[in-house]
Formats: structure tokens, C-alpha cells, sequence
């Protein structure tokens, strides 16, 4: 008995609502997620202000105590050290070795091409907890002792792939034909590289190095096999101020670390687009 | 020769990665694998004693079992809170992108033992929730959050959503806008067309996501030991006890291997489903 006007106005109604119930279910959905994505930040960064003796939350008070007992911690001051020289080793070693590679992979589609891609990712999905034993059981079966070398020789391991990823990503994108008419116009491979390929690739490298970095310098489960006590690293130092009586220090030492880690970021973000890497890649 | 070096289709540029990552990687792996079938330098050279060990123990086996559940129960909520972050993030304006990068990526970058410090502090006795339960006057007593699977899951995931975010945004990226428009004038509502369009042409994305949150989940230490706090054992914490407190590597190289299989049969699998799904969007 319904007329074609009020299917047609029922029919709207029902689009209608049927678009209202999915954009209301996806932001909802993705303002909860972003919400529960940034809390532990925001807690660990307003904690690490708290005047109060023990971890609570809300602080009752706030001081810049916690960050003033950083002073007296030389042990601390020492493991950042160790970490900060691991990691830029880390860093040189894979731009080194990286940059070679991607070179070679982005220019051949042999299949060894496959194979190497394949050797080079799989320690990102590999635990790392393994790589680590192994590498440890592999070097006391050589006889050699650890040391920062060992260390950084694991972490070169674990970080390749960032660099390789974002280095490989730019060359494509890049193309043969600059660096063909490069050649061409009588410039020797060298000078390719250095003049022409080095240059636009820049950013890839950039970004990678960044993560390799950031990774080698948080890593912990790898850490814990390769370094004795007199390479200890910063993120091992702060989880057992945290597993064994959850030191407040804890906090102020997360909250350098978040206020270096969103500078670099920035930073980054203006000199690579960061971004453009990680969403893409 | 020499100065043939950079050119690029020289494959011996790969060589010294490759030496490398082999000196001290693929060996290292099969001298682990090979101890892990030895139980001692006089044991005979193969045998799967210690294999059989594992299996035998049923507080092993709940082990691996905890681990296998952690990672589906991670995977899934990532999958289930990070799609909508990735729809939503395809879809904004440009101008609110950055915003959205910087909120995706900061807990991404930011240091490990960091992020489990902030769920601590959220989910201890005095934590946040408690707080506010109590203020609430739901609870009398402070509920037990830390030390618990549930606490380790929800840690978990917060700590793994950028890894599922990431690659679900990039395969948004690569379809086609007119594909939605077409559903919608051949009169597909919003979620008709999501389920059947866009839905299906990201599960590449969805796939790859899957993959590096459960390999990623089931060989993390730093939060199932902070979080857990000893009592609920996971794969890596078993392998860090025999292989450093205990000291008892070989046992330690058997667990790891069974956690190494264990990974490389879902990334097999997820990979090919991966690669299904791909030649059915092509």
C-alpha cells in the first residue's frame, strides 16, 4: 500500500542512518584507540614530576625532585654512555654495509635479489631473544670475550633491516635513468654515487639510520646476552630499576627520553619526512 | 675493476652484508639449532632428548600454549583498534595527518621499558584505575591488574597498534577513491561497501600487520617480565631463566628453537594467505 515516495523517503532515511552508524562506529572506535595509544606517555611524563616518595597516580604534588637524583647516579650516567656508543656504531656500521647492499639489490633482479631481501628482514621477525642466545653461545665457542665490539656486531644484526627497507624504498622510487645518464655523460661510478645517487637517496638513509638508532638504542632482549657488567646499557640499567622496586628515577629518566625521542622526531620530520617512510613502507 | 665499484648492477656490493650477516647471524642460528639437539659436549651428537623434555613437563606446555594465546588475543585487538585509527587516518584532511602521524608514531619510537613504565603505573595498585575505581566507589579493595595475562594482553597491544596501523594505512592509500564512489551510486551503503570493498582490497595490509604484531608479540621480554612479573611465564622469560639465571644453555637453545618454529609456522602461513590475497585484488 506504500506509494513510491515513501519508499524512496524510507530508503534515505535508512542510508541515512546506515552512514550515521559507520562514521559513528569508526571514530569512536579510533578515538578510543588514539586515546589508549598516548595515555602511558602522558601518565609516565606527569609521574616523573611527582613530589611524592612512592609511585602513585594522581601525584599528590609536584617537584622537579626526581629529575635532581638523576645527578647522583653515576651508574646510570654510564650505561647511557655505553648505549649512545652502541648505538652510533650501529648506526655507521649499517649505513656502511646498508647503503652497499641496497645498491646492489636495487639494480639486479637476479634471484639472489630474493634470497638477500629475505636474509636481511627476517631478524625483524625472528625473536630477538634467539638471535641473541645464539649469537652469544656462537662467540663462547669461538673464545671470544664480550665487549662493546660484540655488542655492536649484534645490534648491526637486529638493525639492518630498518636501514636496507628505507634505503631500497628511495632507490626504486629514484630510478635508473639519472644515475644511467650520469654515466653516459662520462662521470666514473664514483662520482655517480657521491654526486648524483648519494644525494636524492638521502633521505632513505636518513630515516633508516634514525630507526636503526632508535632501535639499537632501546634494544634489550639481544642486549641482555652480548654485555657484561662493564658494558652495561641504559635499558637494561632502567628495567631493573623497574622490576626489582619500581625507583621513581625511573620516571624522570622515561621523561628525558620521551621529550628526546618527540624532538628527534620533529625534527626528523623536517628534514626526511619521517612519515612518508614509515606509513609508506 | 676497482672503478667499476659503485656501479650499481655490481652484485659483489651485496657481498660484505651478506659475509657479515652470515659470519654472524646464520651461523650463529645453526650453532644454536645444533646445540639444541646436544645436550652436553659427550651427548651423542643428535638426539631429541631434550625436545622430549620440554614436552614432557606440563608447566612447559602451558608455557607455549600462554605465549601461542597472547599473540592470537593481541593480534586480534590490534586488528580491531587499529583499523578504524587507519580508516580514520586515510580520510582526514591533510592538515590533521601530522597530527595524527606524530600521536601513531610517538608511542612507536618511544623506548620500550618507557611505554611498560607508563602501563605500571596505570595498571599498579596505586595506579590510575584503581585510583579511579576506588573514587568512583566501585571497589573497595585495589583489583590485581599487574600480574596478570590480562595485564600483559592490554600492554601488549597498546605497545604493538602502530605496527598494525602502519601497513593497513599504507594499503588504504593505494585504492582507487572512485571504487568507493562507483559502490555508493550503484547504491551500496557505508558498510556494505566497506565489507566488500575496502575491507577485502587491504588485507595485504591487514595480513602484514598481523604478521609482525604476533611475531613481534610472542618474542617480546621487556613487558611480559615487567608486567608479568615472574608469576605468568612466557617463551622468551622461560628462555631467559635456563639461559641466564639458570644457566643452562643448550635447554635454553631447545625452548628457543621450539619458539623459532613456532613463529616461522605463522609467518609461513599468514605469508602465503598474504600472497593469495594479493593476486586476488590483481
Amino acid at each position: 500500500m506504500s506509494n513510491p515516495t515513501t519508499i524512496r523517503a524510507s530508503t534515505r532515511q535508512f542510508d541515512k542512518l546506515d552512514r550515521l552508524s559507520f562514521g559513528w562506529v569508526m571514530w569512536s572506535i579510533a578515538i578510543f584507540s588514539l586515546f589508549v595509544l598516548t595515555l602511558p606517555t602522558l601518565i609516565v611524563l606527569i609521574s616523573s614530576f611527582s613530589s611524592a616518595q612512592t609511585l602513585r597516580f594522581p601525584p599528590t604534588g609536584f617537584s622537579l625532585q626526581w629529575y635532581l637524583a638523576l645527578f647522583n647516579y653515576p651508574e646510570l650516567w654510564s650505561a647511557a654512555v655505553t648505549s649512545f656508543q652502541a648505538a652510533l656504531w650501529t648506526t655507521l656500521i649499517c649505513i656502511v654495509l646498508g647503503v652497499c647492499a641496497s645498491l646492489a639489490m636495487a639494480g639486479s633482479r637476479a634471484r639472489w635479489v630474493a634470497a638477500m631481501d629475505a636474509l636481511v628482514m627476517s631478524p625483524l621477525a625472528l625473536p630477538g631473544i634467539a638471535v641473541g642466545l645464539g649469537i652469544l653461545t656462537y662467540f663462547s665457542l669461538l673464545g671470544i670475550r664480550l665487549s662493546l665490539i660484540t655488542l655492536v656486531i649484534s645490534h648491526v644484526v637486529i638493525c639492518i633491516p630498518y636501514l636496507i627497507r628505507t634505503t631500497l624504498a628511495s632507490l626504486i622510487q629514484l630510478g635508473t635513468s639519472l644515475r644511467e645518464a650520469s654515466t653516459v655523460l662520462g662521470a666514473s661510478p664514483v662520482y655517480t654515487f657521491f654526486h648524483v645517487t648519494l644525494p636524492l637517496i638521502k633521505q632513505g638513509v636518513i630515516t633508516g639510520a634514525f630507526m636503526a638508532f632508535l632501535t639499537s638504542f632501546d634494544n634489550i632482549t639481544v642486549s641482555l646476552f652480548l654485555s657484561d657488567a662493564r658494558t652495561e646499557v641504559l635499558p637494561i640499567r632502567m628495567w631493573s630499576m623497574i622490576e626489582n622496586d619500581l625507583d621513581v628515577r625511573a620516571a624522570a629518566i622515561s621523561g628525558i627520553l620521551i621529550a628526546i625521542t618527540a624532538v628527534l622526531m620533529i625534527l626528523m620530520e623536517r628534514v626526511s619526512g619521517l612519515s612518508k617512510f614509515l606509513v609508506k613502507s | 675493476m676497482t672503478a667499476k665499484l659503485f656501479a650499481p648492477r655490481e652484485w659483489h656490493l651485496a657481498l660484505p652484508l651478506a659475509i657479515f650477516l652470515h659470519l654472524f647471524y646464520v651461523a650463529p642460528l645453526a650453532v644454536l639449532l645444533a646445540s639444541s639437539f646436544q645436550p652436553a659436549p659427550d651427548a651423542p651428537s643428535f638426539t631429541l632428548a631434550q625436545y622430549w623434555q620440554f614436552f614432557q613437563d606440563s608447566v612447559n606446555r602451558k608455557v607455549l600454549l600462554d605465549t601461542f594465546w597472547l599473540g592470537v588475543q593481541v593480534t586480534l585487538a590490534c586488528l580491531l583498534f587499529g583499523y578504524p585509527v587507519a580508516y580514520i587516518y586515510a580520510n582526514v584532511p591533510a592538515k590533521w595527518k601530522g597530527i595524527l602521524t606524530f600521536l601513531i608514531l610517538l608511542p612507536l619510537l618511544t623506548s620500550s621499558v618507557v611505554r611498560t613504565f607508563g602501563w605500571v603505573v596505570i595498571l599498579g595498585r596505586q595506579g590510575l584505575i584503581n585510583s579511579l575505581l576506588q573514587g568512583i566507589g566501585l571497589t573497595e579493595e585495589p583489583i590485581r591488574l599487574l600480574f596478570t595475562h590480562q595485564g600483559v594482553a592490554i600492554a601488549m597491544t597498546q605497545i604493538q597498534l602502530p605496527l598494525m596501523i602502519l601497513p593497513i594505512v599504507a594499503s588504504l592509500a593505494q585504492i582507487d577513491p572512485r571504487l568507493a564512489a562507483a559502490s555508493a551510486s550503484l547504491g551500496g551503503g557505508a558498510w556494505r561497501t566497506f565489507w566488500k570493498i575496502t575491507f577485502p582490497l587491504t588485507l595485504p595490509g591487514i595480513i602484514s600487520g598481523c604478521l609482525l604484531v604476533f611475531a613481534i608479540t610472542v618474542s617480546s621480554f621487556v613487558t611480559p617480565s615487567i608486567i608479568g612479573g615472574g608469576q605468568i611465564m612466557y617463551m622468551p622469560t622461560l628462555i631467559y631463566q635456563q639461559g641466564v639465571v639458570l644457566l643452562n644453555r643448550s635447554f635454553a637453545a631447545t625452548i628457543s628453537a621450539i619458539l623459532l618454529v613456532m613463529v616461522l609456522i605463522v609467518v609461513f602461513g599468514l605469508s602465503n594467505l598474504g600472497q593469495k590475497s594479493r593476486d586476488y585484488i590483481r
